[in-house]
């Protein structure tokens, strides 16, 4: 076994006093920023590059690559204490985390995400360290039609399963799509919808949409009821933990079907968010109680949480082995990798050998650091929900402007939260989903874009989706996916029929 | 895009740190009193982001200047976002901007309302190189060899993979189209790194890349240069593959395709500002171009180490725009009005 | 959206459903036909190398319309939802107001004299206003968030946040 021969080698390079000092560093600033909205993993990581640059790149990397693991444990808090996604990929969480908050399972839902975090990024840690080459391999067979594929299945897998007025879903949707094409097109580079204002050139983000139409829309919901937020009778000891994990392995088929979306997503780069929200999708069409997924199920924090985790962390593998990112956040360590005068690349692996197993071992440790870290911090987190209202509210309204800001230092988009909160407050009263508005926002860009390069390619001819058997499997899984609460209700009513 | 005033490379970072030191004495006694916002037009990760980062560490490492240096991302429409800024910024001191051929290629394609004369020119830092790739399965060994493929293969069958639309890779791959007499399908990517994996799993059929992004492919052998953009070869002598070295692949012109094109990566700021305040940031450059890390990456990315100031730079830029407009006007690639 | 301006239909003591509905359907059937507006500028056709810039726009406006002049439909004509359901009662707005107002003023403070400053003020009046919390310790809870946030942005991250156009901080030299 060549690959434990150089994982403890990699160990031995990971394991110094200073090595373990950055990793602690490194999880808690990462916790930090994720919780912060708007500064992401990847804005993080940018800044603190280069302060990085004077130090071994071994030790730079394990830094950096444990603020990762920070950011994407980060991410889920405020999305389960106060709805806010702090990182576009624990959106899917808010849908069962914060109603389980509400009901005050606050550490029961922490507990449940972190712990998914942790087995999804093992998951992938483990294929990276005994699969890096063939799954390299792989990812290079993902072209514009690949990716279109992939996106569809995203939204296949995630359409038609809410209960609101169809025509809301649609308006809604599309209305994500509308505002995903503002801004400079990537296939003809013209600017579209923004009828000669240049504020609106960047476009809107998605995580301005995000804090706005969750984050400020749920304040001012939750002033309606009155002065306070819901969930503050969670438990707040460290009990919580131990009893949340007995009730965890019933659902090791979710885990591990998350597993493999993460992973899959996170190597050919659709990455997290896409693998959160297909996750999340799958997870509810596939269990016995999806129906009641949204009300605060274990399970719909599993899946998204667990694809995340695994989809950022598989998203290294093709950074290493190939050089390319399969994220925002592997892009800027990508260039870490050059400034440290490393080349990134399929000679990596050959050349910089304690650099990569030093790497991957500190991927294990970053995330086991990571792990105690947040979960002895689980009393902590959810001890702010017992902070008044009037305190913790003003001080939420400012972490989301700050967050909507730092997304592009743009003033404008401290309106645009604002806006979007009025907004994300009406729909929610008026039964207008607000996850297909955030999927389309997300994903409708990039889809197009790899719709339309796919079109160029073949000349405008359609069935380039089908052309080879990969795209066609992957697509005849989304047209699955697409019609499979048609089957699941035929196979219902037949078993009623049988009885 | 012949530049006429090359320095002799390895004396000129000193030879200029000195000679501005001396010729801006007690001219150079602004210093900047908070945080300089140090603004690219691109997004996190490109090659521009990497270019400003490296200078905003090299920066902090050797203390070369008593306040931070900040980077700050602006990506926004093709880049627009962040020279609109600058622009709006007149007489600030404390922003400047890392530019692309985007300075030039985003007015005209997107018509959005700026050009490079209402900001101040500080420094061109270095040239780009642009190679032509192709994957090394394919039996192409020369780009005579590649682009009678393309004639025989009819208009629009081979794919030319770049970043972005409308810009530095698409009008290049309309000049090669123009001097060669084919027709390529071009197909925009959002950043090079895309591009080069998207050329090693076959799915396009060639691209331009910068040598550094598309280096690790062709170390690893998937890649193989075929020439490069530049009027002459690349200086670097050091192999870089198993064979070959950057000096070993020929120029575009001497293999038969008669054109050129380099990128500029250089520096400016508000208009407005004081003589002194530019002065200040030339040294700085300098200073930043003497480091160990700064010709270590210039080397890694083969770049064309072209340095130029005050009036040699403005001139330069102004050559640039109108070639530009040609390649542009030509490829019908100006914004409508 | 700004269903706060609904006018008119005041059933019981609030803004009625029909009312919101009304207003959400028509913003959106005007956000539609912008879209489809522009998606005609830019061409909308699919040519020979597939679909121009503004297809998928295009179609994404006319189904916001569609999807919009059928909830509209139902509203005005149809008898799905009840008309003298409460969109949202007088009390219930006066305390969302009681937020999204300060709010306002708050990034209208955040225009003006950057984000610290409007933190501060902003943080210290909602806990006087809103939690009846005394001056002094509102006014220190506000002054701290702002350093402890300054010190975190500016200092040790070096992310510059919006200093306002008139930029009070310019003289501690930010």
């Amino acid at each position: 076994m060549e690959e434990i021969n150089a994982l403890f080698h990699g160990f031995s390079v990971a394991l110094t006093p200073f090595n373990l000092l950055l990793m602690f560093i490194g999880v808690t600033l990462g916790v930090l920023i994720g919780v912060l909205p708007g500064l992401g993993g990847a804005n993080g990581i940018a800044i603190l590059l280069p302060l990085t640059f004077a130090m071994p790149p071994t030790s730079a990397v394990i830094m950096l690559s444990c603020i990762y693991w920070g950011a994407l444990f980060g991410g889920a808090i405020t999305s389960i204490l106060f709805n806010i996604p702090g990182e576009p990929w624990s959106v899917a969480t808010t849908f069962d985390g914060y109603p389980m908050a509400q009901q005050g399972k606050a550490g029961e839902a922490l507990t449940t995400a972190f712990t998914s975090s942790f087995i999804g990024a093992f998951f992938a840690v483990v294929m990276i360290t005994f699969l890096a080459p063939l799954v390299a391999k792989f990812a290079l067979k993902f072209g514009p039609p690949e990716f279109f594929a992939v996106f569809f299945l995203t939204f296949c897998s995630f359409i038609g399963m809410g209960k609101e007025p169809p025509f809301k879903i649609v308006a809604a949707m599309m209305l994500g799509f509308a505002l995903a094409a503002v801004g400079i097109d990537t296939v003809t580079g013209q600017l579209r919808l923004i009828f000669g204002w240049h504020e609106l050139m960047r476009g809107f983000d998605f995580l301005i949409a995000v804090i706005g139409l969750f984050g400020i829309g749920e304040i001012l919901l939750s002033m309606e009821e009155g002065l306070s937020f819901s969930g503050r009778t969670a438990k707040i000891n460290m009990r919580i933990v131990i009893e949340t994990w007995k009730k965890l392995p019933r659902f090791w088929l979710t885990s591990l079907r998350s597993c493999i979306i993460g992973c899959w997503m996170g190597i050919t780069p659709g990455g997290a968010t896409p693998a959160s929200f297909m996750s999340y999708g799958i997870a509810k069409r596939m269990s016995p109680d999806g129906a009641k997924f949204g009300t605060g199920m274990a399970e719909g924090v599993i899946a998204p949480e667990t694809a995340a985790h695994a989809a950022g962390t598989a998203a290294l593998l093709p950074m290493i082995s190939l050089g390319i990112p399969g994220s925002p956040t592997a892009a800027v360590l990508l260039g870490g990798l050059l400034i440290w005068g490393l080349q990134p690349g399929p000679l990596l692996f050959v050349e910089q050998k304690d650099f990569v197993w030093g790497l991957i071992a500190s991927m294990y440790l970053g995330n086991i650091a990571g792990l105690i870290i947040v979960l002895t911090c689980v009393p902590l987190f959810a001890a702010i929900l017992r902070v008044p209202f009037s305190i913790i509210a003003p001080v939420i309204i400012v972490i989301c402007a700050i967050g909507a800001y730092t997304v592009h230092n743009a003033m404008l988009d401290i309106w645009l939260m604002l806006l979007f909160g009025v907004a994300g407050y009406a729909f929610k009263k008026l039964a207008y989903p607000l996850a297909p508005l955030v999927l389309a926002l997300v994903l409708g860009d990039q889809a197009e874009s790899a719709f339309r390069q796919a079109m160029l390619m073949s000349q405008g001819d359609v069935s380039i989706f089908f052309s080879n058997g990969l795209v066609s499997s992957i697509m005849g899984l989304g047209l699955l996916m697409l019609v499979w609460p048609f089957i699941s209700r035929l196979k219902a009513s037949m078993r009623k029929n049988a009885a | 895009m012949d530049i006429q005033n090359r320095f002799s490379r390895g004396l000129l970072p000193l030879l200029a740190a000195f000679g501005l030191c001396i010729a801006s004495g007690p001219a150079a006694a602004w210093e900047p009193t908070k945080p300089v916002e140090f603004i690219i037009p691109a997004g996190t990760g490109g090659g521009a982001d990497q270019m400003a980062r490296l200078i905003q560490g090299i920066v902090a490492k050797h203390n070369l200047m008593k306040q931070a240096l900040i980077p700050v991302n602006k990506s926004g429409g093709a880049g627009a976002e962040g020279f609109l800024e600058v622009k709006a910024a007149k007489g600030d001191p404390h922003k400047i901007i890392i530019t692309l051929s985007n300075l030039f290629t985003t007015p005209m394609a997107t018509g959005v309302p700026f050009n490079w004369k209402e900001l101040t020119p500080v420094a061109m830092l270095s040239l780009d190189n642009f190679v032509l790739w192709v994957n090394s399965e394919t039996p192409y060994k020369t780009p005579k060899e590649y682009l009678d493929a393309v004639k025989k293969g009819g208009p629009n069958t081979f794919k030319m993979g770049g970043t972005g639309s409308k810009q530095e890779d698409q009008i290049i791959t309309v000049a090669i189209e123009k001097a060669a007499g084919v027709k390529f399908t071009y197909i925009p990517f959002k950043g090079g790194g895309a591009v080069a994996t998207q050329l090693v799993g076959k799915h396009i059929d060639s691209s331009v890349n910068n040598p550094i992004e598309a280096v690790a492919q062709w170390r690893a052998g998937s890649l193989r240069a075929l020439c490069v953009f530049d009027a002459e070869r690349m200086p670097y002598k050091e192999k870089v593959t198993a064979t070959q070295s950057w000096n070993d692949i020929p120029t575009c012109k001497e293999a038969g395709i008669p054109m050129e094109y380099v990128m500029l990566r250089g520096i400016f700021m508000p208009a407005g500002v004081s003589p002194d305040v530019v002065a200040f940031y030339v040294d700085l450059f300098n200073k930043v171009r003497a480091t160990p890390e700064w010709k270590k990456f210039m080397e890694d990315g083969a770049f064309n180490q072209t340095f130029l100031t005050g009036k040699a730079y403005a001139d330069w830029v102004a050559k640039a725009e109108a070639l530009h407009r040609d390649l542009m006007k030509e490829a019908g690639f100006l914004a409508k009005p | 959206m700004e269903d706060k301006q609904g006018s008119g239909d005041v059933v019981h003591s609030g803004i009625s459903v029909r009312a919101a509905e009304i207003v959400v359907a028509v913003i959106l059937l005007g956000l539609g036909g912008l879209v489809v507006y522009d998606s005609v500028r830019l061409g909308f056709r699919w040519v020979g190398d597939g679909p121009e810039a503004g297809y998928f726009p295009f179609y994404i406006g006319l189904f916001i319309c569609i999807a919009s002049l059928i909830t509209l439909g139902q509203v005005l004509f149809g008898k799905t939802r009840g008309d003298h359901q409460v969109f949202v009662a007088w009390e219930q707005l006066k305390l969302v107001l009681s937020v999204l107002v300060p709010a306002a003023f708050f990034v209208l403070g955040i225009q003006l004299v950057g984000i610290y400053l409007a933190a501060a003020a902003y943080i210290a009046f909602f806990m006087v206003w809103l939690g009846k919390y005394n001056w002094i310790k509102s006014v220190l809870l506000g002054i701290a968030v702002s350093i402890v946030t300054f010190m975190m942005f500016e200092i040790w991250f070096k992310v510059p946040l919006f200093k306002g156009e008139f930029n009070p901080l310019s003289i501690i030299g930010y």
